[in-house]
C-alpha cells in the first residue's frame, strides 16, 4: 500500500466514525425524554376500591384498568380450562403475589387499540362479564382474557408489584 | 436535453442579456416551460394533471405557512389554536379549509396523474426514472398528509396517530422500540405532536425538490403522448409556450372552480366530525378511519385476518400495505410490452378498467367499518390488486397482440382530424 492510500483510507475512515458519532444523538433525541420516562411508572392506591369495583387511571399515557374481583368473578375465571382459550393464561398467571382479587390490565384492546368499556359504573361488560370493546365487539372475561371477537390477545398485564397491602407500583 | 429543433433563448433587451451572462435563470425557465421546450402536439387533457399537482403543492405551502403563523405545536394548546384560527384569525377559516381541502385535491390530481401514467405506459423506457421519482413524491405526500392530520389534535388526529404508529409495532422484535422512538413516548403526546409539526413543515419542501428532479428526468426524453409513439421530427411537436401553457391554464381554471365549489359550499364534506372533539387518550371514537385518500391502502391493511404459519395477521396486513406501493417501483420491469399506450393494447385496456374498479372497491371498503361483507370483499379486491401487477400484466405483455401503431404522432393526428379538413392538416396546432 502506498503512503497516500493509507492517508486517504485513514482520513475517510476517521470522518466516517465522526459522522456516525454525530448521527447517534440526532437519532436518539427522538426517544422518550427524561420527563416522559419519569412517568413510566405509576403508583395506584387500592384501599378505596371495593370488591366488584374498577378504576380507570393512566400508565405511560395510556388507560390502565385496576379491578377488585369478587369471589364469584374469581370462581368464574378459574372454572374455565385455560388451554381452550385463544390466548391461554390462568387468572393465577395474570395476577401477582397470589392476590388473585387484584386484576391490573392495560385498557387498550389488543385488536386495534381502542379503549374497552367495563371499568366505569354501569358500562357494558360484554357477555363474559369482563370488558367489552365497542369498536369491533371483542369480549373479555372476568380475568380480561379474550373470549369472543377479533382481538388476538388478552388485555395486557403490565409489570407491577405490591408496595404494601393496599398499594401497587406499575412499571 | 432537448430536441435539436427547439427554439433558442435569445434575449433582446440589454438588461436580459446582462442577466443571462451572469445567471441564466430566465434561460432555464425558457428551456423548461417556455418556447424552448418542444412537446408532442397531441397531448390530451390527462396531461394537465402534473401541472395541477404542482399548483396544489403551492396552495398547500402558502396556506400551510400562513396557518403555522397562528398554530401552537403543543398538546395543551394545539386544538384551541386551530379553533382560534377558525374563529378569530382574519380569514383564518379560509386558510384552514383551503389547506384541508387542498390536501384532498392534491391527492385527486395526483391519483389521476398516476392512472394517466398507468394507462398510457408513461413508466416505460426511457422514462423509468420519471416514474420512480413520482412514486417517491407519492410516498412523501402520504407521510406529510398523515402528520398534518395529527396537528389539530382532535380525536381522529390522536387515534389515527396511534393506529398508524401501531403498524410499526407489528414488526417483530424491533417494532415496539421503533414505535416508541417515532412517538417519543409510549403513546402519542406532546413530543409526537411537536416532531410531526416540524416534519410536516419540512417535507413539502423536500417534495418540491424531488419534483424538480422528476421534471428534470422527464425533460431528458421529453413528454410521452397518447399514442405512445416517440417524437420523430419537428412536425410532431409544438413549443410548450404558448400551446401548453394555454391548455394547462384552461385545466387550471376548471380545477380552481371545482376546488372553490368544495371549499365554499362543502368544506367539511371530506372530514370527520370526531376531529372537532379534542384528543382524549381515554376514549376511542367508535369508528376510526383515515382520510379518504388512504382508504384503498387501509383496506389492504385490514384484509388480513388470519395468521399464516408464524406470521401474525396484523404483520401480514402491514407488509401487504407497504408492498402495495413498493410493488409499483417494479412496474417498468413487470410490464414488458413494447407498446406504451393502452389505446393500442386491447387486452390491457380491459384489465386496466378492472384495476380501476378494483381500486375503487378497495377504497370503498377502506372507509367502511371492519365487518362483513366488507372484510371479504377487501380480501378479494386486495388479492386482485397484487395479481394484476404480478401475474396479469406480465402475462398480457407476453401474449397480447397489439393493434397497429400509427407511423408517427403527426400521422395519428392527421388521421383523426386531417382527412375531414385539409386546412387543419396544414396548420394543425392552431
Amino acid at each position: 500500500m502506498r503512503r497516500r492510500d493509507f492517508i486517504n483510507i485513514a482520513a475517510v475512515g476517521f470522518a466516517g466514525v465522526g459522522a456516525v458519532a454525530v448521527v447517534v444523538p440526532l437519532i436518539d433525541q427522538m426517544n422518550p425524554s427524561a420527563d416522559v420516562l419519569a412517568l413510566a411508572s405509576t403508583e395506584v392506591d387500592l384501599s378505596a376500591i371495593q370488591p366488584g369495583q374498577a378504576i380507570k387511571t393512566t400508565f405511560r399515557a395510556q388507560p390502565l384498568f385496576v379491578r377488585h374481583l369478587t369471589d364469584k368473578e374469581i370462581a368464574e375465571a378459574d372454572k374455565v380450562d385455560a388451554s381452550t382459550l385463544r390466548d391461554p393464561q390462568t387468572l393465577e398467571e395474570r395476577t401477582v403475589g397470589g392476590k388473585k382479587q387484584w386484576l391490573v390490565t392495560m385498557g387498550v384492546c389488543t385488536h386495534l387499540g381502542c379503549v374497552p368499556l367495563g371499568a366505569g359504573e354501569g358500562e357494558n361488560r360484554g357477555e363474559y362479564g369482563g370488558y367489552f370493546c365497542p369498536c369491533h365487539g371483542s369480549s373479555y372475561d372476568t380475568a380480561a382474557r379474550i373470549r369472543k371477537g377479533p382481538a388476538p390477545k388478552n388485555l395486557e398485564v403490565p409489570k407491577f408489584s405490591f408496595t404494601s397491602d393496599t398499594a401497587i407500583l406499575v412499571g | 436535453m432537448s430536441f435539436p429543433w427547439a427554439e433558442h433563448y435569445a434575449p433582446k433587451h440589454p438588461l436580459m442579456q446582462w442577466v443571462d451572462e451572469k445567471l441564466p435563470l430566465p434561460r432555464l425557465v425558457y428551456n423548461a416551460i417556455g418556447a424552448g421546450y418542444p412537446v408532442p402536439r397531441n397531448l390530451n387533457y390527462f396531461w394537465n394533471f402534473g401541472v395541477l399537482a404542482g399548483v396544489a403543492l403551492v396552495i398547500q405551502i402558502v396556506t400551510g405557512v400562513i396557518m403555522a403563523m397562528h398554530y401552537g405545536a403543543n398538546d395543551l394548546v394545539a386544538f384551541s389554536t386551530v379553533e382560534q384560527t377558525m374563529r378569530d384569525v382574519n380569514a383564518g377559516w379560509l386558510m384552514r379549509y383551503a389547506h384541508a381541502n387542498g390536501a384532498s385535491f392534491f391527492f385527486i390530481v395526483v391519483y389521476l396523474h398516476i392512472f394517466r401514467g398507468l394507462f398510457f405506459g408513461s413508466y416505460k423506457a426511457p422514462r423509468e426514472m420519471v416514474w420512480l421519482l413520482g412514486l417517491v413524491i407519492f410516498l412523501l405526500m402520504m407521510a406529510t398528509a398523515f402528520m398534518g392530520y395529527v396537528l389539530p389534535w382532535g380525536q381522529m388526529s390522536y387515534w389515527g396517530a396511534k393506529v398508524i404508529t401501531g403498524l410499526f409495532g407489528a414488526i417483530p422484535v424491533v417494532g415496539e422500540p421503533i414505535q416508541t422512538w417515532l412517538l417519543g413516548g409510549f403513546a402519542p403526546g406532546n413530543a409526537s405532536l411537536n416532531r410531526f409539526f416540524s416534519l410536516h413543515f419540512l417535507l413539502p419542501f423536500v417534495i418540491a425538490g424531488v419534483i424538480i428532479l422528476h421534471i428534470w428526468a422527464l425533460h431528458i426524453p421529453g413528454s410521452s403522448n397518447p399514442t405512445g409513439v416517440e417524437v420523430q421530427g419537428p412536425q410532431d411537436t409544438v413549443p410548450f409556450h404558448p400551446y401548453y401553457t394555454a391548455k394547462d391554464g384552461f385545466g387550471l381554471g376548471v380545477f380552481l372552480i371545482c376546488f372553490a365549489t368544495m371549499l365554499f359550499f362543502a368544506p367539511n364534506f371530506l372530514g370527520h366530525p370526531d376531529n372537532y372533539i379534542e384528543a382524549n387518550p381515554l376514549s376511542t371514537p367508535a369508528h376510526i378511519v383515515p382520510e379518504w385518500y388512504f382508504w384503498p391502502f387501509y383496506a389492504i391493511l385490514r384484509a388480513f385476518t388470519v395468521d399464516f404459519f408464524f406470521v401474525p395477521a396484523k404483520l401480514l396486513g402491514v407488509l401487504a400495505m407497504f408492498a402495495s406501493i413498493l410493488l409499483l417501483f417494479f412496474l417498468p420491469w413487470l410490464d414488458t410490452s413494447p407498446v406504451r399506450s393502452g389505446h393500442y393494447r386491447p387486452v390491457f385496456k380491459k384489465f386496466f378498467i378492472i384495476l380501476l374498479i378494483d381500486v375503487a372497491i378497495l377504497g370503498y371498503c377502506g372507509g367502511a367499518p371492519a365487518e362483513e361483507p366488507y372484510v371479504m370483499i377487501s380480501q378479494i379486491a386486495a388479492a386482485y390488486y397484487f395479481a394484476h401487477f404480478l401475474i396479469v400484466l406480465p402475462l398480457i405483455s407476453r401474449f397480447e397482440k397489439p393493434l397497429p401503431l400509427p407511423g408517427s404522432i403527426t400521422e395519428s393526428v392527421l388521421a383523426k382530424y386531417g382527412k375531414a379538413d385539409g386546412e387543419i392538416a396544414a396548420v394543425p396546432a392552431e
